[in-house]
């Protein structure tokens, strides 16, 4: 399949970028082009030009910073996975990227890709929302901001990135002390992508759950709190039977319009949902402890 | 608007100026005519068009001639010297890996990343590792077989 033509720039710096962002209205952003070229091929987007910030060394890295970890928004999901600097601060980041699409995907798929493209069937932005992260953006006049993940997101393949912006880092903290987290993923078959993603974050202390965080993706159309599932599991001593007995209530807190498609319907995600949700919460209860 | 790329395919530097929208996998074949990289579903899933890139696999349906300006691709033509087979062409030949063998050439360069990776893989690794690759003849059972003999020939074991 073709994409619609197109002119072809190459940025050698963020500066570059956003100076051929202004002089190229109707312009994208290119990172490894896994979610772009797809949607180019499908013709379901005509930009003018793509501008090409594969070259851009300084968008590229996993560092510690912060008390956290600086991840460049060029940096491969291979790279991501195989972190030992996010194996050992966030790990349930390195799980989610270790998961997505196959080896040669994750060759050249981005994190700054995928969390820009925002397709409610990818993995990381459901982990970002869980662990807290905070995206690094570069504005058109040079100053940055920063978005808290969950306030990223605003809907299906749409964020809080604005005309001129550019996606420079994601930052996510270090899990402290007795926090452990998890993703549990039901992969679709031959895309991979997720139909459902669970992510759980918890922090035991003294045996028992002192907060809990639940977030899911897949199954809506961005990252979902699941509040009464969080707070079923706060207190609770997270034997098998307290997190069934939470996981069972994932499917009322899916309110909203779900997705759903000839693979699995939004009943099907609904009903299935919980079953994930448990499997992330007992993983994360096994680390936090 | 035409983009200059300069590449190297199998050891042999290729210099064009290209239409921005050209896949890789289009200037593989209709550009240079090395047909052994496959196009199927054109959506990066089932990795019939995977080469490697800088000695990495990628799926080259998913990927610009002019994001790889300056890279060395490797195809299924340049993975060993002509008229000969790399251990995991030789692999795939001994242990009936193929049948119709449109998903061969992928499946071998997704194996040559496979063991880059983890030189020495169980099956479970193996199937978990070659999922981007799909085959609808073998039910991958003898594809699974080809993997665990590469991997032991190419790490000197006895066959």
């Amino acid at each position: 399949m073709y994409a619609p033509s197109f002119d072809y720039h190459r940025a050698s710096s963020v500066a570059e970028a956003q100076k051929l962002l202004a002089a190229n209205p109707g312009a994208k952003l290119l990172a490894g082009g896994h979610s772009l070229l797809p949607v180019l091929k499908l013709r379901l987007a005509a930009p003018s030009a793509l501008i090409d910030l594969g070259r851009i060394a300084e968008l590229k890295g996993v560092s510690a910073a912060n008390g956290g970890v600086r991840i460049g928004a060029m940096t491969t999901h291979a790279e991501i996975a195989t972190s030992p600097v996010l194996a050992k601060s966030c790990g349930i980041v390195a799980e989610a990227a270790a998961q997505i699409g196959d080896m040669a995907v994750r060759n050249r798929g981005t994190i700054g890709g995928s969390v820009a493209h925002a397709d409610p069937a990818a993995d990381l932005p459901t982990v970002l929302v869980a662990v807290g992260a905070t995206m690094e953006i570069a504005g058109a006049g040079g100053a940055t901001r920063t978005v808290a993940a969950a306030d990223f997101f605003q809907g299906m393949m749409t964020t809080a990135l604005g005309d001129g912006e550019i996606l420079t880092a994601v930052w996510v903290p270090a899990l402290g002390a007795g926090t452990g987290a998890a993703y549990a993923k039901f992969a679709h078959p031959a895309s991979r992508y997720a139909v459902i993603g669970a992510a759980a974050s918890l922090t035991v202390k003294n045996g028992a759950c002192e907060r809990a965080i639940i977030i899911v993706g897949g199954v809506t159309a961005t990252p979902t709190a699941l509040p009464s599932v969080a707070a079923a599991l706060t207190g609770s001593n997270l034997s098998a039977e307290a997190i069934a007995a939470a996981a069972g209530k994932a499917a009322g807190d899916l309110t909203g319009d779900l997705m759903g498609d000839v693979f699995a319907s939004s009943e099907y995600r609904r009903h299935v949902t919980g079953a994930y949700v448990a499997r992330a919460v007992a993983a994360a209860a096994a680390r936090a402890r | 608007m035409a983009v200059p790329v300069s590449l190297t395919v199998n050891g042999q530097s290729q210099q064009r100026d290209v239409d921005p929208r050209l896949l890789l996998v289009h200037f593989l074949r209709d550009v240079l005519g090395l047909t052994g990289t496959k196009v199927a579903c054109d959506t990066s899933q089932c990795g019939a068009c995977t080469v490697l890139v800088d000695g990495i696999a990628a799926k080259s349906c998913t990927c610009l001639t002019a994001q790889v300006d300056g890279a060395s691709i490797t195809t299924i033509e340049g993975l060993a010297a002509p008229g000969t087979l790399h251990p995991i062409q030789e692999a795939f030949w001994n242990k009936h890996g193929l049948q119709c063998g449109f998903c061969t050439p992928g499946m071998v360069l997704a194996t040559h990343e496979l063991l880059r990776q983890n030189p020495n893989p169980t099956v479970e690794q193996i199937r978990h590792g070659l999922e981007g690759n799909l085959c609808r003849c073998t039910g991958y059972q003898n594809i699974v077989r080809s993997v665990q003999e590469a991997a032991k020939t190419m790490n000197g074991g006895a066959r």
